[in-house]
């Protein structure tokens, strides 16, 4: 790789991919084999410049405790991460995360994990939930210590990326060591060098992890919609801003995977037209409030979060993507034959809908999903001014 | 005195084609051509010549073509023919020199730097006679964010109220009084059909024009002309004017002898008497004022009309736009200094205000900036000439544009700059019953409807090729536009890059 590549974030590079993902929804935990053998039959979709993993579950002896995965390109980035992790962190175990010697993987960062609690004081004095407060750090690390990057941030999950094809990926980081159950992997085929392994995907922040295959053309739209709520756009790619999508939808304002996504992949005026009254004002209320955060150009995207997996099609389903089932078990793929060289009499196998999202939740949050209440409470702007509603009046 | 002003335009008549029939002497209200009788042939009085155009159109033999005079200058950059000739119009008359239309001095058009991209290999471009292309567009104040019941599929947050567009432009406004009641009357037409807004601007809402109400927007600006309970209930959205592109700081002067029977009767105010816009709203001299009467007019209205607050791009419009919205303004309209106007002061239209392009981008960022720009909707006017700058002006932060100029060059407006003479020989500009009588508002509607279809087309083709289906995805999406040949400040504000980069 040239030393003087620009870097993913410099510059907006367009990528194609391929992207996979297998759940067991009913928890059991499974071993990074076959997630390794789906993503690595489609090694023509990827052109050895990205690949990678995220795992849910692995770590459950910490599931209480954030598990950062940083990856450091020099001696001192990890020293300044340490000692700002050590001010608003408590750590409870650091170690190097083992690696495997690949020859086609070249000059490797330095990657280490930290299981951390927030200090408990610095938070309250913030005045930010732990999400929030979380949240800040890693973008503050990201985009302020040189040669740091924080590949994943999430509770009993982690990322595992960098340059190279992502089953060489796989093998340096021994995923088939790791027991979880859910994985998603990413073959990247950049158009240009990223330059550096944080520009590698999955994508994550917090437990949310996303894998994506497309260019989005509503990219800038989206990108300044959610810097308003405090998202820094520091890769500049497709996969960053569909994650901070979803976290301003879910976490912030409560929605639900499966209306965010609705929302991204919102139905046609056409469609809305069609419907009756309560369903199209209710459709309509959601396109006009969230019209920024409507995605525009191919892609499909497998997110993964604590709850499960979910993968969406642009409206126009313009890029691949392949869902079967076989009982518990969920397989996505970009290409059919990913998920049947893993499992061969897979059942229901079809194409994820273009705007209708696929939705894969643990039985468990399904079931605790059924009985709670459907209705959400975000967490409002506090700078957002009077918008002309009729105050409510007391009765005389 | 000796009148030193020098005819502008020279008519050439080319006496070979000329059959002499005379409808050059009938279009003309300015009463240029003159059949000297006994020959037959014609002569022109050129100093009355206006460029409008007219008589060119209506010649069946096509013999009649305007040219510039030929008078050359004394050869100063500084001192052109056209300074020399506002002095000797002003040493004569002691008087303001008035103008129409928009600014015509050279100054930087941004939209012909701007430069859209478009898809090729690594995303695909969108045949828009093949997938939905989506150009609706609403405006209004919304929340920022939903508070839903998922399981019965319902909003539980109360919705401010909206507009809804089928075309991402409205007209905008032009009063009764500046405009002829079929120039109202075709573009209240077209709005209807095309699904947009037309605008009602100070003049009140002429009861003709009722039936129009859900595609009106009623304007409310320093003369209140118009203006009672029943108006603001009448129109889909009310829009207080604070200022005009043209005319920034100013107000208006509609003289008496514009104000016809029908004229007073729209404008509440006695026939024959000066109509006279104050240059401020008497009742807001500062932003909370303003709040005060958003305020009052949405309780006047029940809370059911969006209100928009319309200000002239001007310094500093990014921090009052933001203060806009913080007053409760659920649109706010932006125009920019080449927008046109019935009349103004010369050197107001041509030296006040600032370029639309940079006024909206650091509005659009601004209001991004204060963590608020979806919550309010943005319009951008003053200088719309084509598709292509509708699709500019979105990429830069626009939710819409308002045209004007355009839609009145589709009914047949030449730009002669003369309006405020209320001599317009294309009847939209003037109240003389024969000259408005020469615009059918049908057929001026029909050219309207045909300019924003067509433009609409336009627009999907341009969205389709940058591999987007809905309005919604361009609006603000600047990495759809590159500068060419401005500078690095330029781009800075545009918030654009330069081509190549």
């Amino acid at each position: 790789m040239p030393k003087t590549a620009i870097r993913e974030g410099d510059v907006r590079i367009p990528s194609g991919c391929a992207i996979a993902g297998i759940m067991d929804r009913s928890g059991v935990r499974h071993d990074g084999g076959d997630i390794l053998r789906s993503i690595e039959l489609m090694h023509d979709r990827s052109n050895g410049l990205g690949g990678g993993f995220a795992a849910y579950g692995i770590y459950p002896e910490y599931r209480e405790l954030y598990a950062f995965h940083v990856m450091y390109e020099t001696h001192e980035a990890r020293v300044a991460t340490e000692a700002y992790l050590d001010v608003y962190f408590m750590s409870e175990k650091q170690e190097r995360i083992p690696t495997e010697p690949v020859p086609s993987i070249k000059n490797p960062p330095d990657v280490w994990r930290y299981f951390v609690a927030p200090h408990p004081m610095r938070m309250n004095m913030s005045g930010l939930d732990e999400s929030e407060y979380v949240m800040r750090h890693v973008f503050h690390i990201n985009s302020q210590i040189e040669g740091a990057f924080v590949a994943s941030s999430g509770k009993d999950m982690g990322a595992f990326k960098g340059v190279g094809y992502p089953e060489d990926i796989g093998e340096f980081y021994r995923i088939g060591d790791y027991r979880a159950w859910a994985w998603t992997a990413h073959g990247r085929f950049p158009t240009n060098t990223p330059g550096w392994w944080g520009g590698a995907h999955p994508f994550t922040l917090l437990n949310w992890s996303v894998v994506h295959n497309g260019e989005i053309s509503s990219y800038d739209a989206n990108r300044r919609y959610v810097e308003q709520f405090g998202y820094d756009c520091e890769l500049q790619t497709d996969t960053e801003v569909i994650t901070y999508l979803f976290d301003l939808l879910c976490r912030r304002h409560g929605l639900s995977q499966e209306l965010a996504a609705r929302i991204m992949t919102a139905p046609s005026w056409d469609e809305i037209d069609r419907m009756p009254p309560d369903r199209a004002k209710f459709e309509t209320d959601l396109r006009v409030t969230y019209s920024s955060a409507l995605v525009n150009g191919p892609f499909s995207v497998i997110l993964g979060s604590e709850e499960g997996l979910l993968a969406i099609n642009d409206r126009l389903k313009l890029r691949a993507l392949m869902v079967g089932e076989k009982g518990s078990m969920v397989y996505f793929a970009s290409e059919q034959a990913a998920i049947e060289v893993v499992c061969p009499d897979a059942e229901n196998i079809r194409p994820v809908e273009g705007g209708i999202p696929f939705v894969a939740q643990l039985d468990e949050v399904a079931r605790r999903k059924g009985l709670a209440a459907c209705e959400n409470s975000p967490v409002l702007n506090p700078l957002a001014h009077e918008v002309g509603v009729q105050p409510k009046r007391r009765e005389a | 005195m000796l009148d030193y002003a020098l005819p502008r335009f020279k008519v050439l008549r080319d006496e070979a084609l000329c059959v002499k029939c005379g409808v050059c002497e009938r279009s003309c209200a300015n009463e240029v051509h003159r059949s000297d009788g006994a020959s037959g042939k014609f002569a022109a009085n050129h100093v009355a010549c206006v460029n409008c155009q007219r008589c060119v159109v209506m010649c069946p033999v096509r013999a009649l073509a305007i040219a510039n005079w030929p008078q050359v200058d004394c050869g100063s950059t500084n001192w052109t023919l056209g300074y020399m000739q506002d002095i000797a119009k002003q040493s004569q008359t002691g008087g303001v020199l008035l103008a129409s239309m928009g600014s015509t001095q050279p100054l930087p058009i941004y939209w012909d730097h701007l430069l859209l991209n478009a898809s090729q290999v690594t995303n695909p471009s969108i045949d828009p006679l093949r997938e939905p292309m989506e150009t609706r567009v609403f405006l209004g104040s919304r929340p920022s964010a939903l508070k839903v019941n998922e399981r019965e599929r319902t909003v539980i947050t109360e919705m401010p109220p909206q507009i809804k567009l089928d075309v991402p432009l409205m007209f905008s406004a032009m009063s009764f009084g500046s405009v002829s009641l079929n120039a109202q009357k075709a573009l209240a037409m077209a709005a209807e059909k095309l699904g947009t807004f037309f605008n009602t601007g100070e003049g009140g809402l002429h009861r003709e024009l009722e039936r129009y109400g859900e595609h009106a927007i009623v304007q409310v600006a320093s003369g209140r002309f118009g203006v009672d309970a029943h108006y603001l209930n009448a129109g889909a959205m009310i829009e207080i004017k604070i200022g005009q592109g043209a005319k920034p700081g100013i107000g208006g002067h509609l003289p008496g002898e514009k104000i016809s029977g029908e004229v007073s009767r729209t404008r509440m105010i006695p026939q024959g008497t000066d109509a006279i816009s104050p240059a401020p709203h008497h009742d807001i001299y500062s932003i909370e004022d303003l709040k005060q009467l958003i305020f009052s007019l949405k309780e006047a209205t029940l809370y059911r009309k969006p209100v928009a607050v319309k200000i002239a791009a001007v310094h500093n419009a990014a921090a009052i736009a933001s203060g806009m919205a913080r007053a409760g303004a659920d649109v706010i309209v932006v125009d920019g200094f080449r927008g046109g106007t019935g009349a103004a002061p010369k050197r107001i239209r041509d030296s006040v205000g600032i370029p639309i392009e940079l006024a909206l981008a650091a509005i659009d960022q601004r209001l991004r900036d204060e963590g608020i720009r979806s919550t309010v909707s943005v319009v951008a006017g003053g200088s719309i000439r084509s598709s292509a700058d509708i699709v500019r002006a979105v990429a830069l932060g626009a939710d819409a544009a308002y045209i004007a100029s355009a839609a009145l060059i589709a009914m047949g407006c030449h730009q002669c700059q003369d309006c405020s003479r209320g001599r317009c020989n294309w009847g939209i500009a003037t109240q003389d019953p024969r000259l408005t009588k020469r615009l059918n508002p049908e057929e001026g509607a029909e050219r309207v409807v045909n300019l924003v279809r067509a433009w609409n087309h336009e627009i999907q083709e341009m969205m389709g090729g940058m591999g987007i289906n809905a309005i919604d995805s361009l609006r603000g999406n600047r990495l759809m536009l590159r500068g060419v040949g401005i500078n690095e400040k330029e781009l800075d504000i545009l918030g654009v890059k330069h081509a190549g980069e």
